[in-house]
């Protein structure tokens, strides 16, 4: 499979990457690893006229504890976040779902602000995003903004970026309540989850259970009230609309989504 | 565009289409065969070479983007006369092919494995393998001429 023709433009800056974007037209797409958009532009899903490649803007590639955030650069692959010491000592969450994703392979090159722009719902780290109370931070050529993970991600494969907007960073504030759970279902290692479950704390987000990653509030809000975790895990497919593929059907995914929120924050209470 | 790869070692250059993706100017350009398409959807791993030391799935990268860097395939892991690199010798020791369409990226997925982790466990290497198919299913021998491999002290110093 072959992409259809473009125009290759590399940026050696966070700049420049701006600059070539605005003077692209609306059909240009950022390339950060490629491993989201190259394949659909081999499919021809997606048929860009212009690709910047920002692939090799190290200003972008960084993990950092600041104050009470840790700061994590949109061009840090899953490789990097799945072995950065800090990430395990203090988000063990990220850490651990980035060594969940794709394969070696995959995780060498994807990074994570390719996959939270792409913002498919069956992704493993927007949901994440969610459970960790993400704030993701942009840049345009007019200035930047900060978007909180629960506004940025609006519908199938659809997010709040512009055209001609950067996703440079991501912000995570510390977590409050220390226990923590990522739990997905594939078939097979390197698939996405047919059902993913995060967990940190008291705030339960949900994969591949409707266009957008979800946050589980009926759980949320059982859990706050006093429930023990196995009552709580079956509220989890409450207020979703998981999709119908050659995976399985919504009511298949609600049962997942049950018994995974249950290990889930078994799990998470055991680390708390 | 103009571009040049460094391709076991050599500078490669040419003037492609900017959509080349990196399997095929290996393959047609560079004329190294050794790297197959396999799945052509990123999942196989068949086309697996490694990237200034790390393994990529080269169906899944454009040729632009490895332009300037180092590319090693599994024309570039003997010595220079030939000797066979001890993961290779591994593989053959183990028997560790059958048909042997997986075998180059099964081999330089091991490489990549060993150099980030010089003496893995049975589990981390068959977690290691995660995206590389053997559609004869020989896996066990795979596993087994990697954790070889990864035995001699001469696998460990040359993984990487």
């Amino acid at each position: 499979m072959i992409p259809a023709t473009f125009t290759y433009l590399r940026a050696g800056s966070v700049d420049e990457a701006l600059d070539l974007i605005a003077r692209s037209g609306d059909e240009a797409k950022f390339l950060a690893g490629g491993h989201s958009l190259v394949p659909l532009m081999k499919l021809r899903l997606a048929v860009p006229e212009v690709v910047v490649d920002i692939g090799r803007l190290g200003e972008l590639a960084y993990i950092r504890g600041e104050g009470g955030h840790i700061s994590v650069g949109a061009l840090t692959s899953h490789h990097d976040l799945a072995r950065s010491s800090l990430l395990a000592g203090e988000l063990p969450l990220l850490a651990h779902a980035a060594s969940q994703v794709g394969d070696p392979q995959v995780r060498h090159r994807g990074t994570i602000g390719g996959s939270l722009a792409h913002a498919d719902p069956a992704a493993d780290l927007p949901a994440v995003m969610l459970a960790l109370d993400a704030v993701l931070v942009t840049q345009r050529p007019s200035g930047g903004r900060s978007i909180p993970a629960a506004e940025f991600f609006r519908g199938l494969f659809e997010c709040a970026l512009e055209p001609d907007e950067l996703l440079t960073e991501i912000r995570i504030p510390r977590p409050a309540a220390a226990g923590w759970s990522f739990q997905k279902f594939t078939k097979r290692a390197i698939d996405w989850a047919i059902v993913g479950v995060a967990v940190q704390g008291g705030r339960v987000a949900l994969v591949n259970m409707g266009s957008t990653p979800l946050r589980a509030s009926a759980v949320e809000q059982a859990l706050a009230a006093g429930a023990p975790p196995g009552a709580a895990a079956a509220h989890a497919a409450e207020g979703t609309s998981p999709p119908t593929d050659l995976n399985g059907d919504p009511a298949y995914r609600a049962h997942l989504a049950r018994v995974l929120a249950g290990r889930a924050l078994a799990e998470a209470a055991s680390r708390g | 565009m103009k571009l040049t790869v460094t391709v076991n070692g050599n500078p490669v250059s040419a003037e492609v289409e900017d959509r080349l993706l990196l399997v095929h100017f290996l393959r047609e350009v560079a004329g190294l065969t050794a790297t197959n398409v396999g799945c052509d959807t990123s999942s196989c791993g068949a086309c697996t070479v490694l990237l200034d030391g790390q393994s990529v799935k080269s169906c899944t990268l454009l040729a632009a983007q490895a332009s300037g860097r180092e590319v090693l395939t599994a024309e570039g892991l003997a010595g220079p006369h030939g000797e066979l690199h001890p993961v290779q010798q591994a593989f053959r020791a183990e028997h560790g092919l059958q048909c042997g369409f997986c075998t180059p990226g099964m081999v330089m997925a091991a490489v990549s494995l060993l150099a980030e982790n010089p003496s893995p466990t049975e589990e981390e290497v068959r977690a290691g393998l995660e995206g590389n198919l053997c559609r004869c299913t020989g896996y066990h021998n795979i596993v087994r001429a990697i954790l070889a491999a990864s035995s001699q002290p001469a696998g460990k110093e040359q993984a990487g």
